[in-house]
């Protein structure tokens, strides 16, 4: 019996004293939110992404291996403006998770805290899959990504008030790093102000208007619908007569369509990472910007 | 000249005012109304074979029929559902239908669920599709097949929906697992009777999912379901003139299923391309008395039953809005009972015939909202061997649909 009440006692000194890592499960929709947990968050949160860069963010499944992890998650990160309005409300539903609903500290919308572009003044499918709430794809600018890391922090403290100075400190560091970065990205990106780009999708909505670059037009005829013969020959006539310097698309989306638009018209065409993972060289948001750059820098030449 | 100066921008102003004022009266009202969804469902079917529709080995009941010929309407459905508060979700599925000739609306689920319970617990309350199996809490409109499996069409008349209590448990594993377990009144197909004061049936489920990779995903289920049924009532028999009889049971009924999907996307992006593989296997005891209501004399027989059942199909998605499907279905029975003309009235007896079907199917679905579907189906449901055709359009109204497992 003392031999019993010695070895819980022994346990008990050591669930108390062992250093808590990882405190914090956050469950991010997409890569990029992950990553900027991870650089707020550092040692004391643990983060998982429900999707890759090769997934449209758009057409996920509600999948079981999603649903199990949602169940254990402390914060939900996502971008929100109906972007996973496909998925995300379903594993909410299905996950019997308090802390995370909407509403509640657990759950964050990265495109509620800043200013969304392309709100729509009509609602109407017949425009294609359209989003009421404006652009989703917030990410895409740097000074949007700066906004959200300081709501995001805060959210951190909300939920782990132990950790509030080490968020606050982390969260100044990244926002030095990050406002170095942005200047010397502004720099780089100089040639292409005012140049004319043809999108698949409009992804780029929100680093095409911190560039000041021009969306010359979008592969899709309408939002969410897959490029059609009969409207690839119209962006011919379109962009011969006002020509584009590039088409751009993301990992996800199919090249098929921008590579034959680009044969025709003789315009070099670009994968952009969209996203981490979107090619080996992206790690992180900084790598993110940087390639991207990078990328359509040397698409001008 | 002077005129246009002052105008234009009142008018800019004014116009900016209105779309400012619209965006914001849209969003209010969109937050604050319930979700809307209506579908519709039109189909054209042609069969090679005119003959009234049987399952023999099995009592027809609840939508178990092959469905119109010729231009008809299918499912056509009214969903509204939301948040009620902080602590339910509730939703109201009707499905307006015409039989002969009168329009008729059903209700096809009315149900609030908790939201806010934690630890992975759920409660729902009211009418709702039963999770047993795979396919069953999945509306018409969502099936890869423009009609039900065999074995959905002879064990449950379509599908199990019932009144009642489902408590279900998210299990906190790394892999997928819930448990799930429901007690509903049994006073619809095929179950009956409300028996036990309205708490004639439960049923229970345990579901497994999970990855393989980035680019496979699966789940695995098992169900079980019994009931305490009086008189359930199956599809009329003429007999000679302005006789009907009606063939019904009262016993009990116990049933127990296996279901698996595997699914495939390269790279997890299932809008490119996509494949799916799904199975379930079903099979049902029953003991009690087969009577057949109208006769007479009453007419009747003990009744002591072996119904059991498969399908596999698998859906592939070659290009953006495309799919092309195939599906085989499968039923067998060993029926006893101590008066078998009383059986073969009832449609029990096999009369050694193994119901089977073999589909092909190929659908463009311009949209997320809009699909478009032709089906081919060599039925030998019964011993008259029959050829199906469907033309079908499901298209949806409204709120955002789930992209479900």
């Amino acid at each position: 019996m003392k031999n019993v009440i010695q070895l819980f006692s022994v346990l008990f000194f050591l669930l108390m004293t062992s250093p808590v890592l990882a405190s914090i499960y956050v469950f991010a929709c997409e890569p990029e939110w992950a990553s900027l947990v991870d650089e707020l968050g550092g040692e004391r949160v643990s983060s998982y992404a429900a999707t890759t860069a090769y997934q449209d963010p758009h057409h996920i499944e509600a999948r079981p291996s999603l649903i199990a992890k949602i169940r254990r998650a402390d914060l939900v990160v996502c971008s929100g403006a109906e972007l996973e309005s496909g998925w995300l409300p379903l594993l909410l539903r299905q996950a019997g998770n308090n802390k995370i609903k909407p509403g509640k500290s657990g759950y964050f919308e990265a495109a509620s805290v800043v200013e969304r572009l392309d709100i729509p003044v009509n609602l109407d499918r017949s425009s294609g899959d359209v989003h009421a709430s404006g652009n989703p794809h917030v990410h895409l600018d740097p000074r949007r990504i700066q906004i959200i890391a300081e709501f995001l922090f805060k959210r951190l403290s909300d939920i782990d008030p132990q950790g509030s100075a080490y968020y606050k400190q982390r969260f100044k560091n990244f926002s030095q790093r990050w406002q170095q970065a942005i200047k010397q990205w502004q720099l780089q990106a100089l040639p292409l102000k005012g140049q004319r780009i043809v999108v698949h999708h409009r992804d780029w909505v929100y680093l095409f208007d911190w560039l000041g670059i021009e969306i010359a037009a979008a592969l899709e005829p309408k939002p969410g619908l897959p490029a059609t013969p009969g409207h690839l020959s119209m962006l011919t006539k379109t962009l011969t007569t006002e020509p584009a310097k590039m088409i751009v698309y993301t990992p996800y989306q199919n090249p098929r369509a921008a590579k034959r638009l680009s044969q025709i018209i003789n315009t070099p065409v670009v994968e952009l990472p969209y996203t981490i993972g979107g090619t080996d060289q992206v790690n992180n948001l900084f790598d993110l910007f940087t390639v991207s750059i990078e990328k359509l820098n040397g698409a001008l030449k | 000249m002077k005129k246009n100066y002052i105008t234009l921008p009142v008018v800019i102003g004014g116009l900016s005012f209105a779309c400012f004022y619209a965006t914001a009266f849209a969003a209010t009202q969109a937050s604050f109304n319930p979700d809307i969804t209506l579908t519709l469902d039109g189909r054209y079917g042609s069969y090679s074979n005119d003959s009234d529709y049987e399952l023999p080995g099995f009592m027809l009941g609840g939508e178990a029929s092959r469905g119109g010929q010729g231009f008809n309407l299918g499912h056509n459905e009214l969903s509204f559902s939301s948040n009620i508060d902080d602590m339910f979700f509730g939703k109201l599925t009707t499905v307006v239908a015409e039989h002969e000739g009168e329009t008729e609306v059903e209700l096809e689920e009315a149900y609030i669920e908790t939201l806010s319970i934690g630890d992975g617990f759920t409660i729902k309350a009211g009418r709702f599709y039963s999770d047993i199996g795979y396919m069953n809490n999945q509306h018409p409109h969502a099936w890869d097949f423009t009609d039900a499996s065999l074995v959905y069409r002879g064990l449950f008349g379509g599908q199990l929906i019932d009144d009642g209590l489902q408590f279900s448990w998210l299990v906190p594993t790394q892999t997928y697992f819930k448990l799930g377990i429901e007690a509903t009144r049994g006073g619809r197909f095929p179950a009956g009777g409300a028996a036990n004061d309205g708490n004639g049936v439960y049923a229970m489920f345990a579901k497994f999912g999970g990855d393989v990779g980035v680019s496979h995903a699966w789940q695995l289920g098992f169900s079980h379901w019994r009931a305490d049924i009086e008189n359930r009532a199956s599809a009329t028999h003429e007999h000679g003139v302005g006789v009907i009889e009606v063939p019904t049971y009262s016993g009990e009924s116990s049933l127990n299923g296996i279901d698996f999907v595997w699914k495939w996307a390269p790279n997890g992006n299932s809008r490119e391309q996509n494949l799916k593989i799904q199975a379930e296997y079903f099979v049902r005891d029953e003991e009690g008395i087969v009577e057949l209501d109208g006769s007479s004399p009453l007419e009747s027989t003990t009744y002591l039953g072996e119904q059991s059942g498969w399908y596999l199909q698998s859906v592939y998605q070659f290009i953006p809005r495309w799919r092309i499907g195939y599906r085989y279905d499968r039923l067998d029975s060993d029926n006893q009972g101590s008066d078998s003309a009383v059986l073969l009235e009832a449609g029990l007896d096999n009369e050694g015939h193994t119901p089977q079907r073999s589909t092909l199917m190929l659908d463009y679905s311009h949209s997320e909202y809009s699909r478009i579907r032709l089906q081919v189906s060599k039925d030998d449901s019964y011993e008259d061997s029959d050829t199906l055709m469907f033309m079908q359009y499901i298209v949806t109204l409204g709120a955002h649909g789930a992209h479900r497992f």
